[in-house]
C-alpha cells in the first residue's frame, strides 16, 4: 500500500517534471562551425536559447560552408526545413527568398529596432529584399589581414614589415633562411580572397567597388588592376613551397615561423590563440596589408525557413532576438574572433588585432563582402581563376587580367 | 489462329510472372533514368540558378562550358586518364591473372593480397596515396632519408604529372577486380585446348594471344564496361587526393558538374556539362553496341 503511494507521488513528480518542458520547443539549427573556437561559440548561442525556455537542437554539418550549404539548400528546398540555418549572408541564399521558402522578419526587426542597433548597415542591407527583412546577421568576418610570424623574420635576419611593399622586399631574406615567404593553402577561395585582398589594399575602396559593385569590366581590365595582378604575381612567387591544403594547416605554417606571412581573413586569429601567442609578440597583424586600413563586412546570418507550426514559429523569433542581444553578442563573438554587429557592445576583453579591427569599423572605413556583391557563381568562377593563376607560374598577369575582365562583363 | 490458341499462347503472356516481377524496374528505369536525364537535358537550356526555372537562353550555358579553361582541363585530364586506365588496367590484370594461372604456390594469399585494395573506397584509396605522394611524408621523402637527396617524386604537386598521380591510385585499386575477372575467364578455357596447343608445340604466348584471349571475348567485354564506367564518373578520387589541384591542373568533368550546381548555385551550367558527359558516354556507346548486337542480328 505504502509503496503503491509512492510510486504515484513519485509517477505524479515526474509528470510534473516533463509538464515544464513540454511546452518548449526543439528547434534545429544547422550550421558549418565545427572547429574547437567555433564549436565554443556556437554554444554560447545555444546557451541563450535554452535560456528562454526552448531547446536548441545542433545541426553541425563538418566541412565547411562549401560542403554544408548544398546540405542546407536541399533540406530547404526538399520540404524538411530545418529551424533556423546559417548562411553568409548576401547573396547566397538569395534564391530561396526569392521563391518563398524564407520566414520575413520585418515585424520582429521593427519591433526590435534592428535599423538602429545593428551596425555598419550594409549588415541589414544584405538582409533585406524589396524592403523586408530575412536574416539576423550575427558577426562581422573581415577578409583583409595579413598575418606574419616576428620569429620567422628574426631568424631571416629582418625587420618585421609594416605594409605589403616591405614584405616583398623581405621575401629573398625569407628565403635564403629557408622560410617560404608567404603561406597559401590549395584550397581555390583562398587564392581568390588573396587576390580581393590585395585589391582592395593596392588599388583602394573605389575601384574595388566599381568592378566588384558595378562589375565594370573596363575598369577590370585598365592600369589600376593591372598594378594588382603585378603584386598577385610577387604573391604567387612568394607562396611557391608551401604545400598546404586547408587555411588553418597554412596558418600553422606561420604560427610555427615556416613561413613568413599569410593573407587571411581574421578567423586565423582564433588559431594564433589555440596556439597561446600573443599579437604584437609572436605574431603581428597588418590590416588591409598594412597599405589600405579598410576591412569587408561580410559574416554570417541566420535565416530562418518558413514553418507552418505556430509553436516552431515563435521559437524562432525567440532565437532570432536573443542572437542580436547584446551579452550574447559579446559573448558569441569574442569565442568566435569576429566583431559584434551591434555598435553599442563594449568588448574590453578583445586582444590587439581585434581592437584594431573595432577601430576601423569605428572610422567606417568599410566595405562590403565579395559574397554581399556577387553571385556564387561568379565567385566560383573567379575563384577557378585564380587557383590555376596561383599554381601555374606559365600563365602571366596580362592574360590573368584579360580572363578577369571577362569574368566581371558576365558577372551577376 | 487456333493453333496458337490451342498450342503457344500469346507471346504477351508468356513468362507473366517474370514480367510483373520486373515492372518496377522497368518503371525505375524509365522514370528515373529517362526521365531525369530527359530532364536534365532540357533544363541544360535554360538559366537556371539555385533553383529550375523555365526560362530558355539557347545555347548560351554550352557556349559558356566550352569557353571555360577549366572545362578543357578537365576533358583533357579525362582523355589521358581514360587512355591510360583502359590499358594499363587491361594489360596488368590479364598479366597477373595469366600469372596466378599458373598453378603457382599461394596462390590464394596473392590473390587476396591483389584484390585487397578493392575492398577500399576511393576516397580512403585517395587519401592513402595523398600521404604516399607527399613530397615531405611519402615516397620522396623516404627515399631522400635513405640517402638519395636530389630524388623527386612528387606528381600530385607538379601540374604537369598530376593527372598519373591519380592514375596510379586508381590502378592500385583497381587492377585487382581486373585480374579477378580474367582469372575467372582463364579458369573457363577447356584443360585440353591447352593440352592440344602443347601437343601442336604452340609457345605459351602464342597460345594465349591467339587462341585464348579471342576465347575470352565475353570477359574482355564485361571488364571494358566496368572500366570504361569506371572513367566517367572519376570524381572522389580525385576530391580526396588533390580536390582538383594543383590550381585546376587536375580537374575531372564529373567535378565541374557539382562545382557547378551546387557551389556556384548554377544548376543550367551544370546541367550543360552533364549533358556533355552523357553525349561523350553515348559517342562511345553507340558504335559499339551497333557492333556488337547489330552484327549478331545480321548474322
Amino acid at each position: 500500500m505504502r509503496y503503491r503511494h509512492m510510486t504515484a507521488i513519485f509517477a505524479a513528480t515526474v509528470a510534473l517534471n516533463f509538464a515544464a518542458p513540454a511546452s518548449a520547443v526543439d528547434l534545429e539549427v544547422t550550421h558549418w562551425w565545427t572547429s574547437g573556437g567555433e564549436a565554443a561559440a556556437v554554444g554560447e548561442f545555444a546557451k541563450a536559447f535554452d535560456a528562454t525556455g526552448n531547446k536548441w537542437v545542433d545541426g553541425a554539418i563538418a566541412g565547411s560552408g562549401g560542403t554544408a550549404r548544398p546540405i542546407m539548400i536541399s533540406r530547404i528546398t526538399g520540404g524538411d526545413p530545418m529551424g533556423a540555418t546559417q548562411f553568409n549572408h548576401g547573396r547566397q541564399a538569395e534564391e530561396l527568398v526569392e521563391a518563398g521558402l524564407m520566414r520575413d522578419l520585418t515585424d520582429l526587426a521593427t519591433k526590435e529596432k534592428w535599423a538602429e542597433i545593428v551596425h555598419p548597415k550594409s549588415l541589414l542591407d544584405s538582409c533585406t529584399l524589396d524592403g523586408k527583412i530575412y536574416c539576423v546577421p550575427v558577426n562581422i568576418h573581415s577578409w583583409q589581414w595579413l598575418w606574419l610570424s616576428n620569429a620567422a623574420f628574426e631568424k631571416a635576419g629582418v625587420a618585421v614589415p609594416k605594409n605589403w611593399d616591405e614584405f616583398v622586399a623581405a621575401g629573398p631574406a625569407l628565403e635564403k633562411a629557408g622560410i617560404v615567404p608567404l603561406a597559401l593553402g590549395g584550397q581555390p577561395w583562398q587564392s581568390a580572397g588573396a587576390f580581393d585582398v590585395l585589391m582592395v589594399a593596392i588599388a583602394g575602396k573605389d575601384v574595388f567597388m566599381k568592378v566588384f559593385g558595378d562589375k565594370d569590366a573596363e575598369v577590370a581590365a585598365g592600369p589600376e588592376i593591372a598594378k594588382v595582378f603585378k603584386a598577385a604575381d610577387d604573391a604567387r612567387k612568394m607562396a611557391k613551397g608551401s604545400n598546404v591544403q586547408d587555411w588553418n594547416q597554412a596558418t600553422n605554417l606561420v604560427i610555427t615561423g615556416k613561413a613568413g606571412g599569410q593573407i587571411m581573413g581574421d578567423w586565423a586569429q582564433g588559431e594564433f590563440q589555440v596556439a597561446g601567442q600573443v599579437a604584437g609578440k609572436d605574431y603581428t597583424c597588418l590590416p588591409g596589408l598594412g597599405v589600405n586600413e579598410i576591412i569587408s563586412t561580410g559574416g554570417d546570418a541566420f535565416y530562418f525557413p518558413l514553418l507552418e507550426d505556430e509553436e516552431k514559429s515563435k521559437a524562432q523569433e525567440a532565437l532570432a532576438s536573443s542572437m542580436l542581444d547584446p551579452t550574447t553578442q559579446v559573448a558569441f563573438n569574442l569565442k568566435k574572433g569576429s566583431l559584434p554587429v551591434r555598435g553599442d557592445v563594449d568588448l574590453g576583453a578583445a586582444n590587439d588585432c581585434m581592437k584594431k579591427g573595432l577601430d576601423i569599423l569605428a572610422k567606417g572605413n568599410v566595405i562590403p563582402g565579395t559574397d554581399q556583391l556577387m553571385s556564387q557563381d561568379t565567385q566560383k568562377q573567379k575563384e577557378d581563376l585564380f587557383s590555376e593563376f596561383f599554381a601555374n607560374p606559365s600563365i602571366t598577369p596580362e592574360d590573368a587580367q584579360k580572363r578577369f575582365a571577362e569574368i566581371i562583363a558576365s558577372a551577376d | 489462329m487456333t493453333t496458337r490458341q490451342n498450342g503457344r499462347p500469346s507471346q504477351l503472356f508468356r513468362n507473366l510472372n517474370a514480367k510483373i516481377a520486373s515492372i518496377p524496374m522497368i518503371l525505375t528505369a524509365l522514370v528515373i533514368f529517362l526521365g531525369g536525364t530527359a530532364w536534365t537535358v532540357f533544363y541544360s537550356f535554360t538559366n537556371s540558378k539555385l533553383l529550375p526555372r523555365l526560362n530558355f537562353i539557347g545555347l548560351d550555358q554550352y557556349e559558356r562550358l566550352w569557353a571555360a579553361p577549366r572545362w578543357m582541363v578537365a576533358i583533357e585530364n579525362l582523355a589521358i586518364y581514360g587512355v591510360l586506365s583502359l590499358i594499363f588496367s587491361l594489360v596488368v590484370g590479364f598479366l597477373l591473372a595469366a600469372l596466378l594461372d599458373q598453378k603457382i604456390r599461394f596462390e590464394d594469399t596473392f590473390r587476396t593480397i591483389f584484390l585487397y585494395p578493392f575492398a577500399l573506397s576511393f576516397i580512403v584509396t585517395g587519401l592513402i596515396w595523398q600521404w604516399l605522394l607527399n613530397p615531405d611524408f611519402g615516397i620522396q621523402g623516404v627515399v631522400r632519408g635513405l640517402g638519395w637527396e636530389s630524388f623527386e617524386f612528387d606528381p600530385l604537386y607538379n601540374a604537369e604529372i598530376v593527372i598519373y598521380g591519380i592514375l596510379i591510385a586508381a590502378l592500385w585499386q583497381g587492377t585487382g577486380l581486373i585480374m579477378c575477372l580474367m582469372l575467372a575467364g582463364l579458369r573457363g578455357i577447356d584443360e585440353d585446348i591447352w593440352k592440344a596447343a602443347r601437343v601442336d608445340g604452340i609457345p605459351m604466348w602464342k597460345t594465349y594471344v591467339f587462341i585464348i584471349i579471342p576465347m575470352m571475348r565475353p570477359v574482355f567485354i564485361t571488364t571494358l564496361v566496368i572500366i570504361a564506367s569506371g572513367i566517367v564518373r572519376v570524381y572522389d578520387l580525385v576530391v580526396a587526393q588533390t580536390s582538383g589541384g594543383p590550381g585546376i591542373a587536375s580537374e575531372v568533368p564529373a567535378k565541374y558538374v557539382y562545382d557547378y550546381m551546387f557551389h556556384a548555385q548554377n544548376l543550367g551550367q551544370g546541367f550543360a556539362a552533364s549533358t556533355m558527359m552523357l553525349l561523350s558516354v553515348i559517342i562511345v556507346i553507340v558504335p559499339w553496341a551497333y557492333l556488337e548486337f547489330g552484327r549478331r542480328r545480321h548474322v
